[in-house]
């Protein structure tokens, strides 16, 4: 009875996804396999193979993987410390310290990359405060290194949160017993730690790999407009060329790695544990 | 039994302002079967992981074969720990679980296998070794628990309260199953619980522990029939406490009535607690009691009626097989060999809180 009527509540949001989410992703669809005239074509799908735009999806993927193991790197300590593993964190503690690590997400994404642009640029905050000490100034604005900074500053966050979530899941004399059967602190880590909070991994994988890939904004920014990635193409295709059909095929291209991605981490993750933050 | 395995020296515990343990000192002997037995917060968990390795002491010093091990790490220990909830590595199966610490210490795969087939043999779940943690009931996880941690040859095996998350027939079963492992693996058992069945079924000694501080040590019939204090008299088993004075040595006076005891050496007109079992309470015929009551309520137990009886202001806790219908006017006796006398908690410290009065 009851729940014959709380289906309707969903409603509104399949409304809203049928506007903004199914019609948009079949409009793509049709301009990704259409030309300029409306007729069927592939070219647009296969147009990745030129090699500008292999280019780019190459190098996309590449400072994405980079970015991503970064991510790890940084965020499995600081997982650590933040969860209850952290061998000093007090109930309360912890929270306070995931609440100061979140607060700049809280900032708009756009501001916080500008802002990074503003720091890093040649004549930027930086490299004036490194002028004032007689220090060498710094050379990164416009190269991949910008880009990958970039990428790991705004997504670290995404990989740090499912971690938490995953080490706060598994049992503390989980961990005891380990040390407690002869274990030292990095077997400890590899045969226990690793293997119960790979859940959180590949979500933070996942979810730092294909907001990296799919980027423009930051290449943008960072990047300035030399070093394109193919989200930059893709965008370029759209507002400066209004070649929608050849922005759409690439687009389902690109749509296809991040598929991949999302298939390949649901067979490790089979129960997508840490997703939720 | 015979020599001292574990000395723990003034051992001293605080988180912040909440201190846990205060100049605990004890020694566990070799092959003994020793419980820490006390309510939650008493200290006793906390002196399980003082042992164990998984806190260090703010003072004092835990000695283990002559050798001072007060801030080695667990993993160097010769102690190994089943914990509550079993803690098993749920990604990985049966076998690897009791494989863990032999791999780690590089046994060969003979060896591991070999004590594989015995550990589980000794806990009998010998077909379960390719069975995932998760698909094992909690008993069954609990024995994995504790072979996991008998096939390193541990001097001593430390249990926290590995039987609280099991239901009372499972829990009765397992004691049993504890005692024989113990008696066949010829080691010793520090066992942690506030379950003080457990403890009078299992132990050799026991520890009875309140606030940090330890109340009594002593073999299970000593604790339960000599407690040295209302506390421990209240936590285990039922018993009547009463306030009560020592007019001399095998007299003392309770509810204005004076009574022939057993013991001495309490002083003469000193307030002490008395202590009588609810079994030890005798009903007769009105007139030969000691006091006269009046029966107030009963619940039927199985083995016996638990009476409640209203005398001299008192309401008393007595077990009998025979039954006395509410309202029967009795007379109540004790043997003077089961009258318990204690001394009064001397400082605030002391004071037993949690007693019932």
């Amino acid at each position: 009875m009851k729940n014959k009527y709380i289906k309707f509540l969903s409603a509104p949001y399949i409304i809203w996804a049928l506007i903004f989410i199914i019609v948009p992703l079949l409009m793509v669809f049709y301009y990704g396999f259409t030309d300029k005239s409306g007729a069927f074509t592939i070219s647009n799908i296969t147009a990745i193979a030129t090699h500008e735009h292999s280019k780019a999806l190459w190098l996309a993927l590449y400072l994405s993987l980079i970015s991503t193991a970064i991510c790890i790197l940084l965020a499995y300590p600081l997982a650590m410390i933040l969860s209850h593993i952290g061998e000093n964190a007090g109930a309360n503690k912890d929270k306070y310290m995931v609440f100061i690590f979140i607060l700049p997400m809280w900032m708009n994404f756009l501001l916080r990359t500008i802002a990074w642009q503003t720091l890093l640029e040649n004549d930027g905050v930086i490299n004036s405060f490194l002028n004032l000490l007689h220090l060498p100034a710094l050379r990164i604005i416009n190269t991949p290194a910008a880009i990958v900074f970039g990428m790991v500053y705004n997504f670290l966050p995404f990989m740090v949160l499912p971690l938490v979530n995953a080490l706060n899941k598994i049992d503390i004399n989980v961990i005891n017993a380990a040390r407690d059967l002869g274990a030292n602190s990095v077997q400890t880590f590899l045969r226990i730690i690793l293997p119960l909070s790979l859940p959180g991994l590949i979500s933070g994988i996942t979810m730092v790999f294909i907001p990296s890939l799919t980027t423009f904004i930051v290449s943008d920014l960072l990047g300035g407009s030399k070093i394109l990635l193919i989200g930059n193409v893709i965008e370029q295709e759209f507002t400066q060329y209004s070649n929608w059909n050849l922005g759409s095929g690439l687009s389902i291209v690109l749509m296809i790695f991040i598929i991949v991605s999302i298939v390949l981490s649901t067979i490790f993750d089979k129960d997508m544990e840490g997703t939720a933050i | 039994m015979g020599n001292k395995l574990i000395t723990l020296e003034n051992i001293s515990k605080s988180y912040g302002s909440n201190t846990v343990l205060d100049e605990l000192n004890l020694y566990i002997n070799e092959n003994e079967f020793l419980t820490l037995l006390g309510p939650s917060g008493c200290g006793k968990t906390t002196t399980l992981r003082i042992i164990g390795g998984f806190e260090t002491p703010d003072t004092g010093k835990v000695i283990f074969d002559g050798k001072d091990i007060t801030s080695l790490a667990p993993n160097k220990r010769q102690v190994n720990t089943v914990f509550q909830k079993y803690a098993l590595f749920t990604h990985m199966t049966i076998a690897e679980n009791i494989a863990f610490g032999l791999k780690i210490k590089k046994k060969s795969k003979a060896y591991i296998d070999d004590k594989i087939k015995y550990a589980l043999k000794l806990v009998n779940l010998e077909d379960f070794a390719n069975r995932m943690p998760d698909s094992l009931s909690g008993g069954q996880q609990q024995r994995i628990a504790i072979a996991r941690a008998i096939v390193n040859e541990p001097k001593v095996l430390l249990l926290d309260e590995p039987l609280g998350a099991l239901d009372l027939k499972l829990r009765q079963d397992m004691q049993y199953e504890l005692i024989r492992l113990k008696n066949e693996l010829g080691i010793t058992f520090i066992y942690v619980t506030h379950d003080q069945e457990e403890a009078l079924t299992m132990s050799d000694t026991i520890v009875v522990m309140n606030q940090g501080y330890i109340q009594q040590i002593g073999t299970p019939e000593n604790i339960y029939n000599e407690p040295e204090n209302a506390f421990v008299a209240d936590f285990i088993g039922d018993s009547n406490i009463i306030s009560g004075t020592m007019i001399h040595d095998e007299l003392v006076e309770i509810l204005n009535v004076k009574w022939a005891c057993v013991d001495k050496g309490f002083g003469i007109n000193k307030p002490v607690d008395v202590v009588i079992r609810p079994e030890d309470v005798e009903l007769v015929k009105e007139d030969e009691g000691t006091i006269k009551g009046i029966v107030t309520n009963i619940i039927f137990k199985g083995v016996h009626y638990e009476m409640e009886v209203m005398a001299n202001g008192f309401e008393w806790l007595v077990h009998s097989t025979s039954l006395f219908p509410v309202g029967t006017k009795v007379g109540i006796k004790v043997d003077p060999f089961n009258i318990q006398i204690m001394n009064k908690p001397e400082s605030e410290d002391e004071e037993a809180i949690g007693v019932e009065e």
